[in-house]
This record gives C-alpha cells, sequence and structure tokens, in this order.
C-alpha cells in the first residue's frame, strides 16, 4: 500500500480490501518509524488523524464516498488547521492553534479525505532547503546528509519516503517544484489565482500559490481537482468553469511542440542534471513531440526581480506578527515600540528577518521608484518573454533545479548562492504561469533529477497529460529512496 | 533593451543606515549582529543592483501576475455583515487579553 497511487487506493478503499482506519494507520507507522531520522512532520496527531479516517470509512459504508474519501494526506504547515496546530516553521507561532481552516483544507475535508499531519518547512516559506526551520532541518530520504529543497522540504521528503502518499505545498518561488525535484516526487504549481490562498499564510501575495506533491502526474490532477477552484475569500480567486483534471492524462504527444530555452541550458548545470533532462526531451521527440529552440532573454534578471518584489511584500505581510494579536510575545520590553522589536527579534530567525529588512528598504522612501518599481518593470519584460515563447511552442521543458540535492550547510551561510539555486524555478510565478517538476533519472551520486514543465495560463491539464504520457514510458517516479527502504 | 555604460551608485549599507532600517521593520538587531547583519544584506543588495544595468523607462510595471493575460474584474459584494462574531476563538491564541480587549504596554500617560 506503501508505494501505490492515489487511484490504487481509492480502489482499494472502494473494494473494501482496507479501511481508512488501517490505511490511515499504515502511515502512521511509517511516520512513527521515519520522522526521528528525517524530521519531516512537525505535528502529528495520531488519534485526530484516526478519528477522520473513522468518519471518512462511516461516510463510505453510507455510499457517499469519492475518489479522496479515506485517503491520508499530509499539510505543508503554512495552511491552517483548526484541528492541529499551525506553525508556519515558525517560533513565532510554535504555539498557535487557528480558529478557522484554510480553504485548501476545507476542500479535502469535504473530499472526505483524512488528516495525516504538519508537514516541515521553512520559516515563513522563505528557504530553498528546510534548512531555516525553526523545528530543524528536514533530511533527503535519498541521502540524510543532504538537503530535500525548500520551502516545501517537509511534503516533499514525506511523499518520497512513503510516509504519506500525497501533501501540499505552497510555491513562490519554486517552493513546490524545487523540493519534489531534489526528492524524486511530482509536484505541481498551479496558474496563479486557480487555488485560493485563504487560510495559507501569507509570504508573498502576488507571488503564493498552493498546489500538490504526490508521486505521479495521475495523482497530482486527482489532487489538483480537490484543491482547484473559486473562493470568495481570497480577492485573487479565479471565476472559471471548473476542470477535470484527470480526462484529459492521455494527450496525444505528436505534433506537439516543445520549447527548449537556451537560458535553460546553459553553463552552470550539473552535467547529471542536463543529461537526464535531454534523455526525457529526447523521448518525447521519440513520441512525435517536436522540439522547439526559443529564448527567454531575461531568465538571469528573474532572481533579482524576486529578491526585491517578493521581500517587499513579506514585509508587509509579515507586520502583523506585532505579539499583540497572536503568536510569540518577548518577556522584558520598556514600551510598546520595544515590545515589537523585541518579540520580533525572537519570533523570526534570521533569513526571515533579512527579507524583512530587505523589503522595508525597497519600499522606503527614495527607493520605492529606483528598486520597486524597477523590479515591477522587469518583471513584465519576464512575462513577455514568456508570451512570445508561447506563441512558439505548446510547453516548455528544462531543469527543475541546476543541480541536485546540495549538502545541509553547503549553502546556508551564503544567501546569494542560495537563492541563485531557484533561477529555473522563479520565472514562471513571476508571470502567474504554471509549472510542474517529475523526476526524470539520477547524477552519478544516485540522486534523483527533476524535469520541469512550463505551461501557458491554464495549461495545467496539458502538462499534466504530458507527465502522465512520460511516467507511463519510466519507472523513474516509482522508486523508492535508499534512506526509507519500503 | 539598451545597457547602460555603468550601473548607478550601489544601494550598500552602512550598519547605522541598517539600524534605521530596522528601526522601521521593528526588529532589534544587537550591537552584535550588526555587522554580520549588514554584510549578509549588502551581499544581497549586490543581486538586486543587476537591475539597475536595464533602461525600464518604457516598461508599464506589472503589479498583479496576470494582467498581462486578462483583464481582471474588481469584485463587490453587498454591504452586509457576513460572519458571526467569534471574538473569543479570536482572542484565544493572544499573548494577553482582559475582558475582551488586547493588552498592550502603556502608550499614554
Amino acid at each position: 500500500m506503501l508505494n501505490s497511487s492515489l487511484s490504487e487506493l481509492s480502489a482499494a478503499l472502494a473494494a473494501k480490501q482496507v479501511s481508512s482506519v488501517e490505511l490511515t494507520r499504515q502511515f502512521l507507522d511509517r511516520i512513527r518509524g521515519l520522522n526521528g531520522k528525517l524530521n519531516a512532520f512537525i505535528t502529528v496527531d495520531e488519534a485526530h488523524s484516526l478519528a477522520q479516517a473513522r468518519v471518512a470509512d462511516e461516510r463510505r459504508s453510507r455510499g457517499e464516498a469519492g475518489p479522496l474519501t479515506g485517503i491520508p494526506i499530509a499539510h505543508k504547515d503554512i495552511f491552517c488547521t483548526r484541528g492541529l496546530r499551525t506553525t508556519c516553521g515558525s517560533r513565532m507561532l510554535a504555539g498557535y492553534s487557528s480558529p478557522y481552516d484554510a480553504h485548501v483544507i476545507e476542500r479535502f475535508d469535504a473530499a472526505g479525505a483524512v488528516q495525516l499531519g504538519k508537514t516541515n518547512m521553512d520559516e515563513f516559506a522563505m528557504g530553498s532547503s528546510n534548512e531555516t526551520s525553526h523545528f530543524g532541518p528536514v533530511r533527503n530520504p535519498w541521502d540524510a546528509a543532504r538537503v530535500p529543497g525548500g520551502s516545501s522540504g517537509g511534503s516533499a521528503a514525506a511523499v518520497a519516503a512513503r510516509m504519506a502518499p500525497a501533501a501540499t505545498g505552497t510555491d513562490t518561488g519554486g517552493s513546490i517544484r524545487q523540493p519534489a525535484a531534489l526528492t524524486g516526487v511530482c509536484g505541481l504549481k498551479p496558474t496563479y489565482g486557480l487555488v485560493s490562498r485563504y487560510g495559507m499564510i501569507a509570504f508573498a501575495s502576488s507571488l503564493d500559490q498552493g498546489g500538490p506533491i504526490a508521486k505521479s502526474a495521475g495523482d497530482l490532477a486527482l489532487l489538483l481537482n480537490a484543491m482547484a477552484g473559486f473562493d470568495a475569500r481570497d480577492s485573487t480567486s479565479l471565476e472559471r468553469p471548473n476542470e477535470d483534471y484527470c480526462r484529459s492524462l492521455e494527450i496525444e504527444l505528436k505534433g506537439m511542440r516543445i520549447g527548449l530555452p537556451g537560458e535553460y541550458f546553459g553553463a552552470g548545470i550539473e552535467p547529471g542534471v542536463r543529461k537526464a533532462v535531454e534523455e526525457a526531451v529526447r523521448w518525447f521527440e521519440s513520441q512525435g513531440a517536436k522540439a522547439v529552440e526559443i529564448t527567454l532573454p531575461n531568465t538571469a534578471l528573474a532572481v533579482p526581480v524576486y529578491y526585491v518584489i517578493a521581500p517587499a511584500e513579506a514585509s508587509s505581510n509579515l507586520s502583523r506578527f506585532d505579539g499583540v494579536r497572536y503568536g510569540h510575545r518577548a518577556q522584558g520590553y520598556a514600551d510598546l515600540s520595544d515590545m515589537y522589536r523585541r518579540t520580533r527579534a525572537e519570533g523570526f530567525g534570521a533569513e526571515v528577518k533579512r527579507r524583512i529588512l530587505v523589503g522595508t528598504y525597497v519600499l522606503s522612501h527614495g527607493y520605492y521608484d529606483a528598486y520597486y518599481l524597477k523590479a515591477q518593470k522587469v518583471r513584465r519584460l519576464i512575462a513577455q518573454d514568456f508570451a512570445a515563447a508561447f506563441a512558439r511552442c505548446d510547453l516548455i521543458m528544462g531543469p527543475t533545479s541546476p543541480s541536485t540535492a546540495f549538502p545541509l550547510g553547503a549553502k546556508s551561510d551564503d544567501p546569494v548562492q542560495m537563492y541563485l539555486n531557484d533561477i529555473f524555478t522563479i520565472p514562471a510565478p513571476l508571470a502567474g504561469l504554471p509549472g510542474l517538476s517529475i523526476p526524470c533519472g539520477f547524477d552519478a551520486n544516485g540522486l534523483p533529477v527533476g524535469l520541469q514543465i512550463m505551461g501557458n495560463y491554464f495549461a495545467e491539464a496539458k502538462m499534466l497529460g504530458a507527465a502522465h504520457r512520460y511516467q507511463q514510458a519510466t519507472d523513474w517516479h516509482l522508486r523508492a529512496p535508499r534512506e526509507a527502504p519500503l | 533593451m539598451i545597457l547602460l555604460p555603468r550601473p548607478p551608485a550601489s544601494m550598500s549599507l552602512t550598519p547605522d543606515q541598517l539600524q534605521r532600517i530596522a528601526l522601521l521593520a521593528r526588529i532589534e538587531v544587537s550591537p552584535e549582529e550588526l555587522r554580520g547583519v549588514t554584510d549578509r544584506l549588502n551581499q544581497v543588495f549586490g543581486l538586486i543592483d543587476q537591475l539597475q544595468a536595464l533602461d525600464t523607462q518604457s516598461i508599464e510595471p506589472m503589479s498583479h501576475p496576470l494582467d498581462a493575460h486578462m483583464t481582471l474584474p474588481q469584485r463587490l459584494r453587498p454591504d452586509q455583515v457576513t460572519e458571526p462574531d467569534r471574538r473569543e476563538a479570536y482572542q484565544k491564541g493572544a499573548p494577553a487579553v482582559e475582558q475582551g480587549l488586547y493588552l498592550v504596554p502603556k502608550v499614554l500617560e
């Protein structure tokens, strides 16, 4: 059961081969066995999960089950949950219990899914290695001395280690796709506005988007069906007809034009990554797809643009953590201003404080035009690059990350080196575009490589279809990591 | 795209300037941390400074990620109360509350 797809689990539940209680217990046992080593979960409440599983079993016996009823799903600890504490990986919220559920949580609850626990993450989703979590780093199930990527590192590691059949994540500059790539699983960042941000703790609101992490493209489609949809409580949620992402998985590859951006295959990519990605592209060509050389000329500027816009939005969003309404408050202080300053100095970690300070500076008087407005203009150039590219191709493919998983501590002292590692995942959210990552091989160290597939606005079905066809011909996504043998 | 002959002065900060920003951000930076935090921030500003080489005079700033693709509706709703009063639930997580009020240090003598 641990290595089964969601549709296989769904079929087993429907055929009464297993109950949700039994299935949930299997994954809880797996978590108990592995979490000490991998630290993928911040909060697990077995009684809470099993109670939900019992409710799912009752619902099934009444004949009211849907495809996700009774399936345990882990949630990134950025989604507010009434039943489980919500920390966002921060000391600031270490004891926080939300009085309401995020929209995404409501959707999974309505589908009858079981909350398996809350997964570890970089603090306030700011990081690419899961090393900024107040609750300690997550370890990569393929090599415990390496990072799983971030910020949804706990969700990716949990799925990779088969501690959860699927998980939720959020992506601001690559936080779903990059950890999926580094742990050998699949992750999808949807078009901006497709998944409601209600109850998803805000980092950079013009970029943040929730999405699924799972073992296969088919599973991602099933999860996106539950997650996507209009929600009036998110002012950027889009009103559009619901799609069934599972219906179009058997897509025709013949004649499909695959754009290969020169900028994504230049120097700075590890040879093992390049080789695996190029082989995957050749497989699509062997199925009749046509490779088209394209250019995204402002790719190198995406990282500096992102490190103006995301910190600017974060400095505003995180001003709510003031020690008054919720979260941590410092013990001793002289006056109100001192209370704010000490509370925030103690409650936030170094990377979060760094980004708040950068954001405060680029928004401050005299610098706004030179940096923030400038970055918004270059952001438009990046979106225009994609618009020109999608006039010539149906999907864009390239590496998700220039490297495979790096050792813990390798980049944690040098923020700029850490930021540059996200060069291929940052452009899509700046343009509001969807992107996904699927495993496409291993490097010489046996570490997984991710293939990134980007599509035009609302092209999720096409992207998932291409990924699904690839996974029917390959088995990279079925390999279980060596630190967590089945 | 025209590359300017030379980027404008870099945005590098002195420790004193950093203290001013930290005050605006309501984050205490201790004297021991000051040098390290300033150095790391200046690394980040070095990265951000790359933007200055680009001439963007004729480009419209993009503030919404989908505004290149579609016209976005401004949704309005009737001016009606839709939420129940859940004050107690919301105040349960507050560090200091008394009689339904959030307690903060005295700001007026």
